[in-house]
């Protein structure tokens, strides 16, 4: 991965030290704009509907920062080209071959390959799919993309904070993988649901009531009692943004210290 | 660094008596969020409010003094106030938010502003986190055992403390304790990893160790900490005196967290030995072995 974005910033011949970050900002503004592809697999375009609401920045990334070189929605292009990044928004029907298809084909064709929302991370509320519908009551089984390709890096959420968006367009720009290491590591986070609290949390001793979960729960799955979390599993959509954000599941402690100043 | 970055630490408290009276120590917490609702630096702010049992704390939005006031003093139990900031934003509609967090919330909401994965349009509402100190908290569960223990019943409890090595409880007509000795087993068990005493990621931190009865330590940390804490005193809200450096002021509160991070490194060594997982690095990863990574 670390390679990759290096390749795809034209940093590939100097070994990580000497790339101080104003070096990377510059290869930044001098390389073309990167090339970003968006694929809309079985998901609701809640995610690209998030990454625009970053109304301050949007024009200055769409125009200035990168090139949207394909996607339903965004570009009028019907043969996928060759992209650096692509994000891939939902999950994959494993019944319907043409998205089996543009998976693969997105996979041939980017340098890192995004899952983009918990539908394509996790599965989300897919997960609870299982056909009988028509007009295609053979369309049961839904996937997160991990599970068909190999992918670089995962932004959870349902949808992703417009904020998340942008700070991780921004790393990515400025190479910044520190930023970028915990969006790598959720990329094994794929089988999620909020009775993770309980079995990673809870039972490993670790809960310290907080209320961040419950804060977090994109649905209201989760309330507070007795200073646990308590999920009420019909509301439950699989997104894994609780667990996430718990701060006892993984802990940025370097990065926030920089972000206060401290 | 086992305090933290800070830009000042003082000794203070409000000048305010009805919040003398009330607050668990210098009243810090109360006097600055009354100031900043005052001055309109915050537009409500979360706290740890009375809630249906005696002593069971429930989060609430405070948007006046009063309902500040309400929720002053220490309760030894769960108060799960980052729940409360979504609500606080959202239903309330506050756009400038204050919130009081024990060390463990403090670092959810920061994680939360630096990685906001699900949480849209929050990260940039929180104003103002008065951090406060903390060595342990217990379940409810345990307070009601320990006020048993103590042969109190709930209702009649003023207020509860930990100090000098007892848990105090004061009525209307005694003071009681109990060895902390005695207290052992009560605490949450997830706050035996924890290596954050004196809340190093708020942008005001208070307590009452390292100061004398009535008093409260101040740590100014981030700007905005400092710029708030800085205009209450400007505005004669709060009091402040040079801490005391030595063995019943700092010295104490350097003893204290540096006893909590060592025993919290041991539990974290001691679990990642046994391969049960745990957020923090091990002592042999870090430069710091006392640091909050
Ligand atoms: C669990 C716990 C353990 C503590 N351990 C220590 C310690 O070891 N050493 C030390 O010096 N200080 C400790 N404190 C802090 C101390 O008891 C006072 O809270 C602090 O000094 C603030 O006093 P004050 O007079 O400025 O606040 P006040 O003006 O009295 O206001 C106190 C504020 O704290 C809030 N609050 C009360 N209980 C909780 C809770 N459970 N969770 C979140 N917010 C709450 C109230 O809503 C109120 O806003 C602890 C506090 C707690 C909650
Ligand atoms: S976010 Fe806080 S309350 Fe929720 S599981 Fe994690 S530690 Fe417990
Ligand atoms: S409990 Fe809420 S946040 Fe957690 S996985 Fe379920 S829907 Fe997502
Ligand atoms: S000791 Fe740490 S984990 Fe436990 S309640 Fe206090 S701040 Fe939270």
């Amino acid at each position: 991965m670390l390679a990759k974005i290096k390749e795809f910033l034209g940093m590939e011949a100097k070994p990580e030290e000497l790339a101080s970050k104003e070096e990377v900002e510059k290869v930044a503004e001098e390389k073309a704009k990167p090339r970003i592809g968006y694929v809309h697999l079985s998901g609701c375009t809640g995610d690209v509907m998030s990454l625009s609401e970053n109304y301050d920045i949007l024009a200055e990334l769409l125009t200035n920062m990168v090139e949207i070189v394909y996607g339903q929605t965004l570009a009028d292009v019907w043969e996928m080209p060759e992209m650096d990044l692509v994000l891939v928004e939902g999950s994959v029907c494993l019944q319907d071959e043409h998205s089996v298809k543009e998976l693969m084909e997105a996979r041939e064709k980017a340098g890192l390959v995004v899952a983009f929302g918990s539908c394509a991370a996790t599965g989300c509320f897919t997960r609870y799919s299982r056909g009988g519908q028509q007009a295609r009551p053979d369309h049961e089984s839904f996937v997160p993309i991990a599970d068909l390709v190999k992918v670089d890096c995962a932004i959870p959420g349902c949808p992703p904070s417009p904020e998340i968006i942008a700070k991780t367009v921004v790393a990515v720009i400025n190479g910044d993988m520190d930023y970028l290491q915990p969006m790598i590591d959720l990329v094994g986070y794929t089988e999620a649901c909020g009775c993770d609290l309980q079995y990673k949390v809870v039972n490993q001793a670790l809960c310290i009531g907080c209320g961040t979960c419950a804060m977090s729960c994109q649905t209201r799955a989760l309330t507070m009692t007795d200073g646990r979390p308590e999920l009420t599993s019909a509301r439950c959509v699989k997104c894994g943004i609780c667990y996430t954000q718990c701060p006892r599941s993984w802990w940025p402690a370097d990065r926030i210290k920089q972000d206060l100043g401290l | 660094m086992v305090l933290g970055t800070y830009k000042e630490v003082v000794t203070a408290r409000s000048t305010d008596k009805e919040i003398q009276k009330i607050a668990q120590d210098g009243g810090i917490v109360s006097a600055l969020f009354c100031y900043a609702l005052d001055e309109k630096l915050i537009d409500g702010a979360v706290v740890a409010g009375p809630g249906k049992d005696f002593w069971k704390p429930e989060p609430m939005v405070a948007m006046s003094s009063d309902e500040i006031l309400a929720a002053a003093g220490t309760k030894y139990t769960f108060s799960p106030n980052v729940w409360m900031l979504k609500k606080a934003v959202r239903q309330y509609g506050l756009e400038k938010l204050g919130t009081v967090a024990i060390p463990c919330q403090t670092m959810g909401i920061r994680k939360m502003q630096s990685y906001p994965f699900g949480v849209r349009f929050l990260a940039d509402k929180i104003a103002l986190i008065t951090g406060i100190f903390c060595m342990e908290n217990f379940p409810f569960t345990s307070l009601e055992t320990l006020m048993a223990k103590m042969g109190v019943s709930p209702e009649l409890v003023e207020k509860m403390d930990i100090g000098k090595g007892k848990f105090w409880i004061h009525t209307a007509d005694e003071v009681l304790s109990l060895p902390l000795k005695e207290t052992h087993g009560y605490e949450q068990s997830g706050c035996k990893v924890c290596l954050d005493y004196v809340s190093e990621l708020s942008d005001v931190a208070t307590g009452s160790v390292g100061s004398g009865d009535g008093w409260s330590t101040v740590f100014t940390r981030t700007d905005a900490g400092e710029t708030i804490f800085k205009a209450a005193v400007d505005a004669g809200v709060i009091e402040t005196k040079a801490v005391n450096e030595g063995k019943f002021g700092l010295e104490m509160l350097t003893k204290l967290a540096t006893q909590k991070k060592e025993k919290a490194m041991k539990e974290i060594d001691r679990r990642k030995a046994m391969g049960l997982p745990v957020p923090y690095k091990g002592s042999s990863e870090k430069e710091d072995p006392l640091a909050n990574v």
